[in-house]
């Protein structure tokens, strides 16, 4: 098997931090605010991989799998917070939510 | 026996005062007049009786109350003495003089205020401050220790201050309480310095030992003398209206005449003459101090005397006069003859407290007019008060047989030769005499004679009381001569006897000393023929229209203005800028500082979740870049 | 003598107050009064049987606290610490009786905290363990920020949290200079102890006993006190409920001069009179500008706050002076203002009960309605000033006169301040009370009650005392005759 270059795997995973980190900022819906917080979670998954594998270690895998539970949690009670802004708001515009403003 | 009238000597009048402030809205006229009057009474027949005690062979009499305080520098040193500071009096010739003026008079002034202050709202609260002011001035000048007689010297600075402003609900009146309260105080700080100055150079402030401690310590022309010298000449001037400190006097007038009469020309004016008599032995070492003194009383007596010139309200007159005559004391002081100083202050009491009552007299027959521009033609529908200030203006003007040409022919003939006065300051004297004699008739002729200007009709008071201490004053001035002998006597054995030289002085002296009144009475006779005239020549004469010049010497050569200038204002200026105390702004910029970073971190805090997000993506890139950029570095190194 | 009996006679009465005004109505004010009698009473008696010299110190009290650290619950007294806190009972009674109509509104909780404050002050006098002092310290200060802000002005809490945190930056400097002095007297001796006659033994190095003296001196001059950190004192005396402004000028103020008496002056003896021109400038200067500062202002209370100032200069200036005259002079400048600062406050607060006001722009003409009240003030503006025959006069002529001994110039410049206490003395007296009466909004004259049989006894007493003490000054001064002790450890130290 023809081991594909950690730099190539870290290039991947950067960019789809990226990607999620600036979904996070710009958009304004929640829904798909948290969409982009997995994409950066995956991207993090994604560098843990490609290190164990480089490194012959589990230990990458079963980091990636810590974070899949916690990007499951982080999901459910993400969509039940956003169930209650709906309820509450009529609105999923993050930008409502600014109470703690100084 | 004797002791204990002189220990009680002030108390009568002070017993009286608290009765008079604890009860005295209770009580009726007749009950606080003979109160008020009564205890005034029993301290002057008590003086008397204290001084005919006094002879050659007892020439003091001492009394000791109470323990004040102790000075004690250094208790671990017992070679120093504690300084002790008692609630003593003492009685010499001199203090003799001052008591039986100040009891004596003030028995009659409480008289004549009995009557002219009768139905006033406040009438035992004004006798109450006529009676405390009795107290703080006896004691002033029976204390055996320059504290006591700071005490008292405050005391009828208080007194003077409560009766100017008597009538409260004037403003003018209550700002020249105010004037005369402060700029007294300067000077009294002046010699308040004086007295810690004293105290440092000699260990005590008994004033009996001073003499004698300050001859064994300083020799005359040291610095130490010359500085305590000048300081207490700050309080005397001071208190008693000379040249820096004048201003006060004219403005005093604001207060009820009896007070005029008792404070501002009989007794509390005179404490600076009192002070600096008492203190010749300080004074005697700094002869320069001593030239200073006759310079500032000629000053201001030929200041005063133009000033009053120009005045138009018969007591600012009285006023200026007094500060005038006060002038020749200090002259007379400065020039080494002490006792005919207080001659003279003894015999000036006399006749301005015949002089201001008798203008009291007048000014309530008038319905409280004050202006001399409309009085006019009183000599014949005013006989007896007319009869009674003409004596005073005689005594005033020093013509021969009254009681005023002993004392002032006395300071003249010793100025020509004294060692610190000299021919000068008799020229400035001699020139004083005659501007007296030309106010003092300018005054005559304008309140007596001519045409009525006056529009209400007279009231002239009835009251045996008023008449009775207005006979008694106008007695005592034309006969107060006689007491020359007795006082010199008396006094010799106080004030040292100055070396002079006598033969060098002209012939002419005394003549020209004795002509001047009547030169000036001539001179006022014809300069001021319109004035006594029936039908004036020019018609605009009575109009008082006054030019700059007279304008500027009516206001007192215009000293108010310059102090205004130079201290009040500065002064207000100074509070009204800094009214929010700059080192609390200082302090407070602290708070600002805080309170500014809050609204700039504040601003970060915006509460969008979003923003707060990208903050922290872009911290970590910025402290990620700058930990690879130290590493490279660290490699490169 | 108990004096922890006195103190916490004091706190339980306020609480007892507190409680049962809950209760019923109005109660508060009779437990406070009967404490505060009670436990007067109490001292004054013990005072008279007691036949112990208080010329120096004498311990009454001294048990283990906290034991892992040495410290004790230590109380001593000496003459000094005697008369303030004589002069704490008497003001506390004059408290008392001031707020009698003035407190509306959680009465309960305003006695206990003004019960609280002066044990806590009396516990600052007494202290002799250097923790428990700065425990004390605390404990006056607390209650004292409560009264402003509960029970003060329109802007109370402005006042209340400034006072606050001056004092509380101020004793933080304290207490690090207390554990730093803990510290070297355990590599001294080995042994931790915040005892103050342990104290009195160590040895200090130049530089560190000049830090350390530092340390004490702000805190002190904070609470005095002096330019340039004063401002908190105006703001607070003028928010300050009546008794808070009696208490404070009276008796607070009085802590940070018996702070530089016991602690800055016997601790550091060498260290203070190297400092002492600084000090001595730092009064002067308090001297005139308290007193400039005081002619300039328009409210009532304000201006009194600023001669306190001015007079606390006096203070600062005589006992730094090192001699037996000033200490004198400084010990009765306590107690004269005290009794006289005291006076014009609740007067103060009289005149504001009657016109709802303290600018002097709305008064005016007072005397034709208030005689005695026109009277009474006349007499503590003159006490003010340092009129002859009150007891501030002597305190001032003691002050002055000790102070020339050491600094001439400075004395005489100090001296001034005698006029500029004079202008405001009489800028106040007059135009509250003379002048044209003022006219209200419908042209009637306002007239004003005078003083009830209540306030008459209050402005009766203190006159008395303050003429009595002025006429007789022995009856203070006679406990300080020989106990010239600033006198003697700056001669130990070489300073004079």
């Amino acid at each position: 098997m023809s081991a594909i270059p950690l730099s190539h795997i870290l290039i991947l995973a950067c960019t789809l931090f990226t990607i999620g980190f600036i979904g996070v900022i710009v958009r304004k819906n929640t829904l798909f605010i948290l969409m982009s917080l997995e994409v950066m979670l995956n991207a993090v998954g994604v560098a843990f991989i490609g290190a164990g594998s480089v490194w012959q270690q589990a230990d990458g895998q079963v980091m990636f799998i810590l974070i899949l539970t916690l990007a499951a949690a982080e999901v459910a009670l993400g969509l039940a917070l956003l169930i209650q802004m709906q309820r509450r708001f009529n609105s999923l515009d993050i930008d409502l939510l600014s109470k703690l403003k100084g | 026996m004797t002791q204990t009238l002189l220990a009680f000597l002030p108390f009568y009048p002070l017993i009286s005062f608290l009765l008079l402030i604890g009860f005295g809205q209770r009580l009726s006229w007749h009950l606080a007049s003979t109160l008020s009057v009564g205890a005034m009474a029993l301290s002057a027949i008590s003086s008397f009786i204290v001084i005919n005690q006094l002879s050659t062979q007892v020439p003091v009499i001492n009394v000791h109350l109470w323990e004040w305080f102790v000075l004690n520098l250094n208790a671990n040193l017992s070679d120093v003495t504690p300084a002790k500071i008692n609630f003593s009096f003492h009685l010499d010739g001199l203090s003799a003089v001052m008591i039986s003026v100040v009891s004596g008079i003030g028995f009659l002034i409480h008289m004549f205020a009995a009557a002219y202050m009768k139905g006033d709202e406040n009438f035992s609260r004004f006798m109450a401050y006529m009676n405390l002011f009795i107290v703080a001035m006896l004691i002033l000048v029976l204390a055996d220790n320059l504290v006591l007689l700071y005490l008292g010297w405050e005391g009828v600075g208080l007194c003077s201050f409560l009766l100017i402003g008597f009538w409260y609900k004037e403003k003018a009146n209550v700002l020249a309480a105010r004037k005369a309260f402060i700029v007294t105080r300067v000077g009294d700080t002046a010699m308040a310095i004086g007295l810690f100055m004293l105290f440092k150079e000699l260990g005590h402030l008994n004033i009996n030992d001073l003499t004698a401690t300050a001859k064994t310590f300083w020799v005359a022309g040291d610095e130490a003398p010359y500085w305590i010298a000048l300081l207490l000449l700050g309080g005397a001037v001071g208190k008693s209206a000379q040249l820096p400190l004048q201003t006060w006097l004219p403005d005093a007038m604001a207060g009820p005449t009896p007070v005029s009469a008792l404070i501002h020309a009989a007794t509390m004016v005179t404490a600076g003459v009192y002070l600096i008599a008492r203190m010749n032995g300080i004074f005697l070492l700094a002869p320069e101090v001593m030239s200073y003194v006759a310079w500032l009383g000629a000053a201001t007596l030929l200041l005063a005397g133009i000033a009053a010139l120009a005045q138009n309200d018969i007591k600012r007159v009285l006023a200026y006069s007094t500060m005038s005559q006060i002038g020749y004391m200090m002259l007379s002081l400065g020039a080494g003859a002490f006792s005919a100083g207080v001659f003279h202050l003894m015999t000036h009491a006399f006749f301005k407290a015949l002089l201001f009552l008798t203008a009291g007299a007048i000014i309530l027959a008038l319905h409280h007019q004050q202006n001399l521009f409309k009085m006019g033609g009183l000599l014949k529908r005013l006989p007896f008060e007319a009869t009674l200030f003409s004596i005073g203006l005689v005594c005033l003007m020093a013509l021969p047989g009254s009681s005023g040409f002993f004392s002032k022919e006395a300071i003249i003939a010793e100025l020509w030769s004294s060692t610190t006065a000299g021919p000068l300051l008799w020229y400035c004297a001699i020139f004083g005499a005659l501007l007296t004699s030309i106010y003092s008739c300018r005054l005559f002729f304008l309140a007596f004679m001519g045409r009525r200007r006056f529009e209400h009709e007279l009231q002239p008071s009835t009251s045996q009381l008023l008449r009775i201490s207005l006979l008694v004053l106008a007695l005592l001035s034309v006969i107060g001569g006689v007491f020359a002998n007795t006082l010199t006597l008396s006094l010799s054995a106080l004030f040292p006897v100055l070396p002079s030289d006598p033969i060098n002085e002209p012939q002419w002296l005394h003549s020209v000393a004795i002509v001047t009144p009547f030169i000036g009475i001539i001179f006022s006779w014809l300069y001021f023929a319109d004035y006594r005239a029936v039908e004036p020549a020019n018609a605009n004469t009575f109009q008082d229209k006054p030019s700059v010049f007279v304008t500027f010497c009516r206001q007192g050569l215009g000293f108010d203005a310059l102090y205004d200038l130079l201290l009040v204002k500065p002064y207000s200026m100074l509070a009204r800028l800094n009214r929010r105390d700059i080192f609390d702004q200082l302090i407070m910029l602290n708070a600002w500082y805080v309170s500014i970073c809050h609204d700039v971190l504040k601003s970060s805090q915006t509460g969008k979740l979003r923003w707060y997000a990208a903050a922290i993506g872009l911290m970590t890139v910025l402290l990620l870049l700058s930990l690879t950029i130290e590493s490279f570095s660290r490699g490169a190194s | 003598m108990n004096i922890t009996l006195v103190m916490f006679s004091l706190v339980l009465g306020g609480a007892l107050a507190w409680y049962f005004e809950t209760i019923r109505t109005h109660s508060a004010r009779w437990f406070a009064l009967l404490t505060v009698l009670l436990v007067s009473g109490y001292f004054v008696l013990s005072l008279i049987i007691i036949e112990t010299d208080f010329s120096t110190l004498q311990l009454l009290t001294r048990i283990s606290w906290i034991s892992s650290f040495n410290i004790e619950y230590a109380l001593a007294v000496d003459y000094l610490s005697l008369v303030l806190v004589s002069l704490t009972l008497l003001l506390a009674l004059i408290c008392v009786l001031v707020s009698w109509q003035e407190i509306q509104t959680k009465t309960g909780f305003y006695y206990f905290n003004l019960l609280a404050s002066i044990a806590g002050i009396i516990g600052v006098f007494t202290a002799v363990d250097m923790f428990l002092f700065f425990f004390f310290w605390e404990v006056m200060l607390l209650p004292m920020t409560a009264l402003i802000a509960i029970w003060g002005h329109e802007n109370k809490h402005f006042a209340a949290l400034k006072f606050f945190i001056f004092t509380q930056v101020s004793s933080l400097l304290m207490l690090v200079a207390i554990i730093a002095m803990a510290a070297i007297h355990f590599q001294q001796t080995g042994r931790v102890s915040f005892f103050y006659q342990d104290w009195l033994t160590l040895e200090l190095s130049s530089s560190t006993s000049i830090y350390l003296m530092l340390g004490f001196f702000i805190a002190f001059a904070v609470k005095l006190p002096s330019i340039p950190v004063h401002s908190w004192l105006p703001d607070a005396h003028t928010q300050a409920p009546t008794a808070g402004s009696v208490l404070l000028a009276g008796v607070l103020l009085k802590t940070g001069a018996y702070g530089l008496i016991r602690f800055v002056l016997h601790l550091f003896p060498s260290s203070s009179s190297d400092f002492a021109p600084v000090a001595a400038v730092l009064g002067v200067v308090s001297i005139l500008y308290g007193a400039k500062m005081a002619f300039a202002q328009q409210d009532v209370k304000r201006l009194i706050a600023y001669s306190s100032i001015s007079h606390m200069g006096f203070v600062m200036l005589a006992l730094f002076s090192f001699n037996a005259i000033a200490y004198q002079g400084a010990i009765l400048t306590l107690v004269a203002h005290g009794l006289s600062s005291g006076a014009l406050f609740a007067l103060a607060g009289v005149v504001y009960s009657r016109v709802h006001s303290r600018d002097l722009t709305n008064m005016g003409g007072f005397w034709q309605s208030a005689p005695r009240m026109g009277g009474f003030a006349l007499a503590f503006a003159a006490a003010a000033f340092g009129l002859p025959g009150l007891a501030n006069f002597v305190a001032e002529f003691f002050s002055l006169v000790g102070a020339y001994q050491r600094y001439p110039l400075l004395t005489i410049v100090a001296a001034l301040g005698l006029i500029g206490s004079a202008i405001y003395g009489m800028v106040f007296f007059q135009s509250v009370f003379q002048g044209d009466a003022k006219k209200d909004s419908s042209g009637e004259q306002v007239s004003i009650t005078d003083l009830t049989a209540r306030e008459l006894l209050v402005f009766s007493s203190l006159l008395v005392l303050l003429i009595v003490i002025g006429i007789y000054p022995n009856l203070i001064l006679a406990f300080f005759q020989d106990a010239n002790i600033a006198l003697a450890i700056a001669n130990q130290a070489g300073a004079l």
